[in-house]
């Protein structure tokens, strides 16, 4: 378990070990553990004393065996799975999933509603479980480097940058400082592309087509920029433990430049446009609002936080290179509404333009990696970056031979999911894709 | 807006010129699809997305086919809602176990006839996830495929020369069967 004290901004990673194959549940005293403990439950058959919902999370009763991480058994057929009881006068289901609507991941959730009005949002979650913790057991860090990368392909260069992190620490090794810069250009080239998109989404949920297309075409403009850089549009495999692959490409600055005029010309008037369109504003003001206190309790990350007045950004508080080394500021709002969530990333995508300038004007000359080679030694490391959505924590141990011997990746869905249930609430089932959108949590992140 | 709208008007299209269909496809497609199929679809293809188990990685490139740079409407294909208003089905991902039955259900609910598409490396044969107890394997274990587009994942101009290479075999034997 990993706690972060913010004050000293630090993190500490407890470890205990469970003799009679149980622990005492956190969820008990702290709701945010649950779906981790029900997850531990259900993927190593770990019991958490004292957990409040005993269900099994992830595990959707179709792997033929029980407890997979730990000690698999096979099964016979599952018992269903009991959503939560809503009860009172005139109050109807809509199941909706695994399969949605548009191009996005699968995921069930169970509204129950009181006309358009949502009383109680379940989510039922598990769909994309590819069992990444098992592959990873026993993977060399190549391999292992290339799952990290996609366990959520949209933050592909958070989750390789947060895993050569782990991997750095517990080797105690020190990347080139080039290459913490590349890293760093790399990751906002990835925040940019996701925030264009996402609130070119959000608008396009509330039936403005025009922002949807215009943020599309700066989103595609950052991805060509990207693949211009480093010769992948989605930068998959450019982090790799000790530094990057390779080199940026000669042509790579140039590319970046122009993506930040161009930006800069065309942005403020989209920002503009959402601000003045009256209709627009009707359905993302006051729509889905995530309450400062649950925000702080869940330790929400990213725009989903500090839309909510949690003000944490990993590359502020946790300061890993090369962020010390840059300026930015960390937009903070507390209205905690579907509008808050867009302006965060508003701000964030200004913010990450300043950041790719002063990267690409201060890039130092010199190596691009290190060798990385085993200590002969069992060893642990963490390391924790700032995707776009929020925080992602990988903590890993390697065997004496230098190959991965367990590694649990941890994306900032898993403190938004739940949050995304209580924001809906009291809320009408058409503005669910809003808030849906505006939190764009990962599925695949969080199934694993 | 305005400033936004005429700007768009005046300054022509983004849009670039379509790539020539893949060959490889065409060779795979001519195999897999029969005539009656091809003369009752002719020109026009409507698509159903299903995420049976990807990073989200082949989703977003897909996503871009929409975009004002390759505009997929202009071929005549889009993407529909439901699988009851598709003729392709397009999936990505390695098949979860967790997401096979609710594949097998998107594609018995879609009409014959009907073709399959298995997008990115991992729809293949489950690619880097295979080897995990959580994963059925590659779309073909599951549901037949007709045409499979690789790539980690494949950009939206590999993902076009695909497409066009279906729409090209559709349009061939409409004309010729």
């Amino acid at each position: 378990m990993a706690l972060l004290d913010q004050a000293a901004r630090d993190i500490c990673v407890l470890t205990y070990v469970c003799k009679d194959r149980s622990f005492p549940s956190v969820a008990a005293k702290h709701p945010p553990a649950l779906r981790l403990e029900r997850a531990i439950e259900s993927l190593f058959g770990l019991k958490a004393v004292g957990l409040p919902d005993p269900r099994p999370w992830l595990d959707l009763g179709s792997w033929d065996v029980v407890h997979p991480l730990g000690m698999p058994k096979s099964t016979g057929k599952p018992a269903p799975y009991a959503f939560l009881p809503a009860e009172g006068e005139g109050l109807h289901q809509i199941p909706v999933g695994p399969v949605h609507a548009g191009i996005i991941e699968p995921g069930h959730f169970r509204f129950t509603a009181n006309g358009e009005r949502v009383v109680r949002l379940e989510e039922r979650l598990g769909y994309v479980h590819k069992g990444i913790e098992s592959l990873m057991a026993g993977a060399s860090l190549k391999s292992a480097g290339r799952l990290a990368g996609r366990t959520s392909g949209d933050s592909t260069v958070a989750y390789a940058c947060a895993f050569a992190q782990a991997v750095e620490a517990a080797l105690q090794l020190t990347p080139p400082l080039r290459a913490t810069y590349l890293r760093a250009l790399a990751a906002e080239l990835e925040r940019l592309a996701n925030h264009f998109g996402d609130i070119g989404a959000i608008c396009n949920d509330a039936s403005f087509a025009l922002m949807h297309a215009q943020c599309g075409i700066l989103r595609e403009r950052t991805l060509r920029a990207a693949e211009a850089c480093f010769g992948h549009r989605l930068m998959m495999d450019v982090v790799i433990p000790g530094g990057v692959a390779h080199d940026m490409a000669q042509q790579g600055a140039a590319a970046v430049r122009a993506l930040l005029v161009e930006v800069r010309r065309l942005f403020p008037r989209l920002i503009e446009l959402y601000d003045n369109t009256a209709s627009l504003q009707d359905r993302t003001v006051t729509t889905g609002i995530v309450r400062a206190e649950y925000a702080r309790q869940f330790g929400a990350g990213g725009y989903v936080g500090r839309a909510s007045g949690r003000n944490f950004d990993a590359r502020r508080d946790l300061r890993y290179a090369p962020y010390g080394d840059l300026k930015f500021e960390v937009p903070v709002l507390e209205a905690g509404d579907v509008n808050a969530r867009v302006w965060i990333r508003i701000r964030e995508i200004e913010q990450s333009l300043s950041l790719v300038e002063q990267i690409l004007a201060a890039l130092p000359a010199g190596k691009v990696k290190v060798t990385v080679r085993s200590n002969g030694r069992i060893c642990e490391g963490m390391g924790v970056t700032e995707a776009f959505r929020g925080d992602v924590l990988v903590w890993l141990r390697l065997d004496a031979k230098g190959r991965v011997s367990r590694c649990h990746l941890r994306d900032a869905s898993w403190f938004q999911w739940p949050l995304l249930e209580v924001a809906i609430e009291d809320n009408i089932v058409a503005d669910f894709p809003l808030c849906n959108k505006s939190f764009n949590c990962s599925y695949s992140g969080h199934d694993l | 807006m305005r400033r936004t709208f005429f700007e768009s008007l005046s300054k022509g299209p983004l849009t670039e010129a379509p790539p020539k269909p893949d060959k490889a496809a065409l060779a795979e497609l001519a195999k897999s699809i029969d005539r009656a199929a091809r003369a009752k679809l002719g020109r026009s293809l409507s698509i159903r997305e299903v995420d049976a188990g990807s990073c989200n990685g082949c989703e977003l490139e897909i996503h871009a086919l929409n975009n004002a740079f390759y505009d997929l409407e202009r071929f005549g294909l889009r993407f529909v809602a439901s699988p009851r208003h598709a003729d392709v089905l397009m999936v990505t991902g390695p098949v979860t176990k967790n997401m096979r039955d609710a594949l097998l259900r998107t594609y018995n609910a879609t009409p014959d006839p009907k073709w399959v598409v298995a997008v990115g490396n991992c729809a293949v044969d489950g690619g880097i996830f295979a080897d995990s107890y959580a994963v059925a394997g590659g779309v073909k274990d599951v549901i037949p495929v007709d045409l499979h587009i690789r790539g980690c994942p494949p950009s939206p101009t590999e993902l076009l020369k695909g497409l066009l290479a279906l729409l090209e075999s559709a349009n061939w034997k409409a004309h010729s069967g």
